[in-house]
């Protein structure tokens, strides 16, 4: 058959369809990096590109942020959400962490962000519930707290982002372990749940989220719209440079940007070098302390600290959800009032009919960009299973390119691929360029637990007189629907999210809830920010729901079909 | 080969449209009925947006044009999408039929002969604009020569909370007097964001003795010696600013919002309604209100331009006649609405448009034209550029 034949080709088409972009738009930076912009009348080859970027004086202080802000971030969310699972997984205070932060992963890193900054700013939230009253502060305090030079804010708001995202990743993996046995028996052997957790089922967990790890890394050090929102500006991350250089009318500057994406390219790599070494180093230390034998109790008193971790990153996303909702209605809201004087519909009525068009546009674009990546990686993975065109590890980590790469270093280039190729701006190309990124999430996402879904079952449905096919719809994706559905809705809260891609390929054109966002964050209104962001969250709210919701409600028989560990 | 025959077919399409002739208005006319105008401006300021969609209304119903308002966070994004499709050999058919631009913006796409034009004077409402006493045919010095049309009039005005600055300032140095004693309650956007550059430009006007060098390119002057008052003067002032200095809102509109949380008193502002419409839509306390300096502020016009390979230059060039109207104007002027001051002359208009203008409420907060006196005319733009570059180096990277 031929439908069969042609799934030998999926892998190599999907490769293509990633790679191409950013194969192209590296070349679109490396050439300008190098000196050659003819665009711009530029064309002396050399190195004084980086030699101006060297000479930039805020170089060293935005090289460190963008490391420290990056390693640190990533850390310190995969410890929050090591622990966590260690000492709550399988509890019913668990399942209740479960539902309350798989649902904030859908809010967009802009409106989180913006939710945090009105917390913890010296004027936000937190402060007037407590003034005057208790501080004595009749005006805000001149703290430096947001924007702080150390990027500690910028790292609490990626945390608060990433610990649902590695929280939820894991939650899918988990399914393909066999956490509940394992942690039986190290308890059987008197570990400490805790110690018994991370001897035992850390390991299994750890491999199957490694890239999401990568990811968040690589996302941590690279992002812009977070960093623009929370971190310092005295100098700014590197990236919020390179984005700042891009856009500068001196278009000599645009060589500058390439260099320094090249550099950020360099400083992507040498963090995620960074983080091996740094898991082997943990490795053998782990191993030199676990053959000693001892149990461990002690680290369960982890689970008050985890816990209140998670509780607090809840609350303060929950918080500053409410936050933006409440800025929609407010009147006119000064410090110290912790209320808005008067609630409004003005703000709604301005702004609602507005948000028609581009919530249709998100939806159509995520809808077909997740729909595609998601049959794209079916087919990748069926092709492999069945045929073994098993994608080398050069091909895997191709396939995560578009994610191991600042957006910032590729994209101009793409633009001018897809211009070149006579693809006008418009829906299509939109989608196209969003399925760049969004496969590898939803590649990402699902790889894992469709490989480790038990192949006995595929002999014994085989031997039963069942073709391949039959296999794949009525025995494998019915038995991975939930992982299915959790790629489906990171798929679309990805494209949900995307605002270089969509800004660059759709020439402005192709509006979406992320593109009026960002432009209206600019100005700083914080009754139209909270209205977008409301928006945004809810358009990447509902797949997500929905991923938890249908699997419940498909398999509310089948217990061991929910994967919900 | 479907998709060759289609780009096939919309080249040949865009061929056959040539871009019409400004001055046969008629013919310009005919053919905007029917197209599609994409306007690419700064979409951060609410009040602009509704302003921008009410004009996509009135263009619609006269002339069946359709603007799609493209919101920027940034006008060089657009700047850069026009130079990306000339690279490309996108010679037609752009994704930008105009943009609102000025300044280092239009030097950039001017220089780089990326505009159609001229065409602002052939306009027909090009004949009730004030030509005499508006700085509307240069542009930071730069000559227009057609290739942009002016809309909006803009004078640097400060804002101040009257709750806890009662008085105007005299100067910058009354500025930097009131910020030392009161530490932390003054702040500007952080160059090279444009606002934040301009207060560097209208510190440094007020500041020296002879304003001369300024009118002329940077390279001509001595640098060091024009630019020294500035210098001692920032020294002075930023420990006293908001957060001493180590970080600076992002934005124009972003000042108001720390007025509002009550952390800082006074912000520099570039239209001098956006106070009283600021008050309108709860983003200013009612206590907010404006000064200019007593030796005069800056002013600058805002134009409208159109890219060389838009397919809409004739639906461009009606969304700019049409921002040129009477109504149009007299609309932005509310500051229920927008606030920007008018490009016309209004005294020479005939009674019925005057009247327009007349029944306007300028706001609470609102300077009338005398208040606001003459406008200073913009530095060269290399001076913006070489101030941005060293302000960045001596502030804008300290740790």
């Amino acid at each position: 058959m031929s439908a069969r034949r042609g799934l030998r080709f999926v892998p190599a088409l999907t490769l293509l369809a990633l790679v191409g972009p950013v194969a192209a738009g590296l070349i679109g930076t490396l050439l300008p990096a190098f000196g050659y912009l003819p665009a711009a009348g530029l064309t002396d080859w050399g190195l004084a590109a980086f030699a101006e970027l060297g000479a930039w004086p805020g170089l060293p202080a935005s090289v460190r942020l963008s490391l420290t802000t990056g390693l640190i971030a990533t850390a310190l969310s995969l410890a929050i959400v090591t622990l966590a699972l260690a000492g709550w997984q399988g509890t019913p205070a668990f399942r209740w962490i479960e539902r309350s932060l798989s649902p904030l992963l859908s809010v967009p890193h802009a409106a989180a962000a913006f939710g945090i900054a009105f917390l913890i700013a010296p004027s936000g939230w937190v402060v007037r519930l407590f003034s005057p009253w208790a501080t004595g502060w009749e005006r805000p305090p001149d703290l430096l707290i947001l924007q702080d030079p150390a990027g500690i804010s910028l790292i609490v708001g990626l945390v608060a982002k990433e610990v649902p995202f590695l929280l939820l990743m894991s939650l899918a993996a988990l399914g393909q372990t066999e956490a509940s046995r394992s942690l039986l028996a190290a308890r059987t052997l008197g570990y400490g749940r805790v110690a018994g957790w991370l001897v035992t089922v850390f390991p299994q967990v750890y491999r199957q989220i490694r890239l999401p790890v990568f990811v968040v890394l690589v996302f941590s050090m690279s992002v812009v719209d977070v960093a623009i929102i929370l971190g310092p500006n005295t100098p700014n991350t590197l990236s919020v440079q390179i984005v700042r250089w891009m856009g500068d009318p001196d278009l000599a500057l645009r060589l500058r940007a390439a260099a320094a994406a090249m550099l950020q390219l360099a400083l992507v790599f040498g963090g995620l070098l960074a983080w091996r070494i740094g898991e082997w180093a943990f490795a053998r230390i782990a191993r030199r302390i676990l053959v000693r034998g001892r149990r461990g109790c002690m680290l369960d008193r982890t689970r008050g600290l985890s816990a209140g971790a998670i509780l607090l990153i809840a609350v303060a996303l929950f918080a500053g959800i409410a936050g933006l909702a409440l800025w929609s209605f407010a009147g006119f809201w000064s410090y110290p009032n912790a209320l808005p004087d008067m609630l409004i519909l003005r703000s709604w009525m301005r702004h609602g009919p507005e948000l028609l068009g581009p919530l249709g546009s998100t939806a159509l674009i995520a809808g077909l960009a997740a729909g595609i990546a998601l049959v794209l990686t079916i087919g990748c993975l069926e092709a492999e299973h069945r045929h073994g065109v098993r994608m080398r590890r050069a091909g895997a980590f191709l396939l995560y390119l578009p994610l191991l790469i600042p957006q910032t270093a590729f994209l101009p280039g793409l633009q001018t691929l897809m211009l070149s190729a006579g693809l006008q701006s418009g829906l299509w190309p939109v989608v196209l360029a969003h399925v760049v990124f969004v496969l590898p999430y939803v590649f990402l996402s699902l790889a894992d637990p469709f490989r480790a879904w038990d192949t006995r079952l595929d002999i014994a449905a085989r031997s039963m007189g069942t073709s391949a096919d039959g296999v794949l719809w009525r025995v494998r994706l019915p038995m991975l629907l939930a992982p299915l559905l959790t790629a489906l809705a990171v798929g679309l809260a990805v494209s949900v999210g995307q605002y270089l891609p969509t800004l660059l390929v759709g020439g402005g054109r192709v509006q979406t809830l992320t593109t009026e966002a960002v432009a209206l964050a600019s100005g700083g209104d914080r009754r139209a920010i909270g209205i977008y962001g409301l928006a945004q969250t809810l358009a990447a709210l509902l797949p997500f729901a929905a991923a938890v919701l249908v699997p419940r409600l498909v398999w509310r028989n089948r217990r061991g079909m929910r994967h919900d560990g | 080969m479907k998709f060759i025959a289609f780009a096939a077919a919309t080249l040949t399409a865009t061929t056959a449209f040539a871009q019409t002739d400004p001055a046969d208005w008629d013919a310009v006319v005919a053919a905007a009925d029917g197209q599609t105008v994409y306007w690419n401006a700064w979409g951060g300021s609410t009040t602009t947006n509704d302003f921008i969609a009410w004009v996509g209304e009135r263009v619609a119903e006269d002339y069946g044009v359709t603007l799609e308002h493209v919101k920027l966070s940034d006008t060089a994004d657009a700047v850069s999408r026009v130079l990306a499709e000339r690279s490309a050999g996108q010679d037609s058919d752009g994704a930008i039929d105009m943009i609102w631009i000025n300044g280092a913006n239009f030097a950039a796409m001017k220089d780089a002969e990326l505009l159609f034009g001229p065409f602002a004077e052939q306009l027909p409402n090009w004949s009730i604009v004030d030509v005499e006493g508006k700085s509307v045919q240069t542009d930071f010095t730069v000559p227009t020569e057609g290739l942009e049309s002016p809309w909006a009039m803009a004078q640097v005005v400060f804002i101040h909370d009257t709750a806890d600055l009662p008085e105007p300032l005299a100067d910058m140095e009354a500025i930097a007097e009131w910020a030392a004693a009161n530490p932390g309650r003054f702040t500007f956007p952080q160059p090279p964001d444009f606002l934040g550059s301009t207060f560097l430009k209208q510190a440094l006007l007020d500041l020296t003795d002879d304003a001369t060098p300024l009118y002329a390119p940077v390279e001509e002057a001595d640098y060091e010696a024009v630019t020294a008052p500035l210098w001692s003067f920032l020294e002075e002032l930023t420990p006293n600013l908001w957060r001493q200095g180590r970080a600076y809102p992002q934005t124009g509109p972003r000042q108001l919002q720390l007025i509002a949380d009550n952390e800082v008193d006074l912000a520099i502002s570039f239209s001098p309604g956006e106070a009283s419409t600021a008050i309108a839509n709860f983003e200013l306390p009612d206590t907010a209100r404006t000064f200019v300096l007593e030796n005069g502020t800056i002013g600058n016009a805002s134009f409208v331009a159109i890219p060389y390979n838009s397919s809409s230059t004739e639906g461009a060039m009606i969304v700019a006649n049409f921002l040129l109207s009477a109504e149009a104007q007299a609309r932005a002027l509310d500051p229920e609405v927008l606030g920007y001051g008018t490009v016309l002359d209004v005294a020479a208009l005939p009674e019925a448009e005057r009247a327009l203008f007349d029944n306007i409420d300028l706001g609470i907060a609102t300077l009338t034209p005398e208040e606001l006196g003459t406008a200073l005319a913009e530095p060269h733009p290399s001076w913006m550029t070489r101030i941005e570059a060293d302000w960045i180096e001596r502030y804008g990277v300290a740790e």
